[in-house]
């Protein structure tokens, strides 16, 4: 039996769930067993912070990808996981975050201040952090309902200036080599170059239907 | 050899030389094969006589081998920390000249030999701060640049001495993205080359440079960002005017020509008040010239370190 992944019946996405919530799960695994095995090398609080926010930045690509793969793939239950990797990116934020304030300044409340304040890419950083408890918060069914469809959509949106200023605290960070915040960079013009590909495709499609 | 100022360290808190170097056998049997075959690759392990200068001991705990030869900015190789260490393997250490010349009555071609041989090695360990906030304190061995420019006769015309590192993409694959302008050039005032401080380093940890510390030659100078420390050098001149380093160029607002440790002038982009020092959990306060201000605060004497940062 094939199994149609365009349009996949909730007793299938009900199995591939606990598996997409794994697999987000890998590269914490991945850090804590290095870790656990020493292998963080030499400066290891750099190593988990650099980690972290590299998972950070990664899932909330992910995430901004569901709807442009569902619209070139046509599988619609794509956006069914949607709220997951959202919430992986905050938590990846969170850890992230964590890291920053126990390991990296150990509750110094002082330097994380003149830190925000003074640290263009701290600022950033911290913003996009800031809005992403936002989002998490109003994540769940309930407040959807709350906040009302449309109110929920437009406060969602933040996801894009969020994964822009995440982009922006990585690239200010690097001393030098800006390669891999570019990379970053370059995939999240993509993914919202598609948006807007469909977002036309789609309205015309809606006019030539009106005009029928 | 004792500098004014300097506290000798107590005999007693000088780890015996036997110790510390079965200290580096059992770490490197006990972390087995991978580390042998990394080590053997990166550097023959050749050992380098020299005598503890103990006016240059610190009290400070060494940052292990391991970390020191594994955690590197060399851009040459790779702008990550673990790449070098995997890349250096390319890099031909011999034969090696370095051409010193410029504003010198004795220009000269010195072979790699011949500068290992040119004066008496000494161990020093000196503390290095990095200038994104890390550092370490490492063994060096070597002997001040003063004893190879005694040598050429600088003229009364030198004022600045430029350091150039090797330009190969072949051996040094990093070379072959312009992150920086290759090759790499680093530059001192004449006054600073000379103190005695100034390291010209052909070896750590009681063996030959790794080659991704820099092998065969480099320069240490402690009390300014590591970055001003030319590694795999290859050529030195002496300049009447103020050279533009690699740093100067890609960044000008954010490197300057001294780079001396300062934790009052904080890098446009992140404060350099504090360090992590590698191994220890708690930032520790960056100390003026990295702790070195009695020996090396003079040469500044007069100027607005702000401006000239």
């Amino acid at each position: 039996m094939t199994v149609n992944w365009k349009a996949l019946d909730d007793t299938r996405l009900r199995r591939l769930k606990p598996l997409v919530f794994l697999a987000a799960l890998l590269p914490l695994g991945l850090l804590l067993t290095a870790a656990w095995q020493d292998q963080l090398g030499a400066n290891p609080i750099e190593k988990i912070t650099h980690n972290t926010g590299y998972w950070t930045l990664t899932f909330l690509l992910i995430s901004l990808g569901v709807t442009p793969l569902r619209q070139l793939s046509g599988a619609n239950w794509l956006v069914r996981l949607r709220r997951m990797l959202g919430l992986f990116a905050f938590f990846y934020a969170c850890l992230h975050f964590s890291t920053y304030l126990v390991l990296d300044q150990f509750f110094d409340w002082s330097a994380i201040a003149k830190d925000i304040l003074k640290r263009p890419y701290i600022t950033v950083g911290f913003a996009a952090f800031v809005l992403l408890i936002l989002l998490a918060v109003t994540s769940t069914n309930a407040m959807q309902r709350r906040l009302g469809g449309k109110n929920w959509k437009r406060l969602h949106r933040l996801v894009y200036p969020i994964a822009a200023a995440g982009v922006v605290h990585f690239a200010w960070l690097v001393k030098k080599d800006l390669s891999r915040p570019l990379l970053f960079g370059g995939i999240l013009v993509l993914l919202l170059a598609l948006r807007w590909f469909y977002k036309i495709k789609s309205a015309r499609l809606r006019r030539s239907y009106s005009s029928i | 050899m004792k500098l004014p100022g300097i506290p000798a360290i107590p005999a007693s808190e000088i780890t015996p030389r036997e110790l510390f170097y079965q200290r580096r056998h059992f770490m490197q049997l006990a972390l087995g094969g991978s580390t042998a075959l990394i080590a053997g690759a990166a550097f023959g392990g050749e050992k380098l006589a020299s005598s503890l200068s103990e006016a240059y001991g610190l009290t400070d705990k060494l940052t292990p081998l391991e970390d020191v030869s594994q955690y590197n900015n060399f851009y040459e190789f790779d702008t990550g920390k673990e790449g070098p260490a995997k890349m250096a393997g390319r890099l031909k250490t011999r034969p090696w000249t370095v051409s010193v010349e410029g504003e010198v009555r004795k220009p000269k071609q010195f072979a790699i030999e011949d500068l290992l041989k040119l004066a008496p090695m000494q161990e020093r360990i000196y503390r290095l701060r990095c200038v994104e906030a890390w550092s370490m304190v490492i063994p060096w061995l070597g002997y001040p640049l003063a004893e190879l420019l005694k040598q050429v006769e600088p003229t009364s015309e030198a004022r600045y001495v430029e350091f150039v590192s090797l330009h190969d993409p072949e051996q040094l694959p990093g070379q072959r993205r312009a992150v920086l302008e290759w090759p790499y050039r680093e530059g001192l005032r004449i006054d600073e080359a000379m103190h005695p401080l100034a390291l010209l380093t052909f070896g750590l940890y009681g063996e030959v440079l790794p080659n991704q510390n820099g092998a065969p030659v480099r320069m240490v100078v402690p009390w300014k960002y590591g970055f001003k420390s030319a590694k795999s050098i290859v050529k030195i001149r002496l300049l009447k005017q103020q050279p533009t380093t690699s740093w100067m160029q890609a960044g000008p607002s954010e490197y300057g020509f001294y780079a001396n440790v300062n934790p009052e002038v904080d890098h446009p982009r992140w404060s350099q008040a504090k360090e992590r020092r590698l191994g220890e959990f708690l930032k520790r306060p960056t100390l003026p010239f990295n702790g070195y201000a009695e020996q090396v605060a003079g040469l500044y004497a007069g100027m607005d370190l702000a401006k000239n940062f």
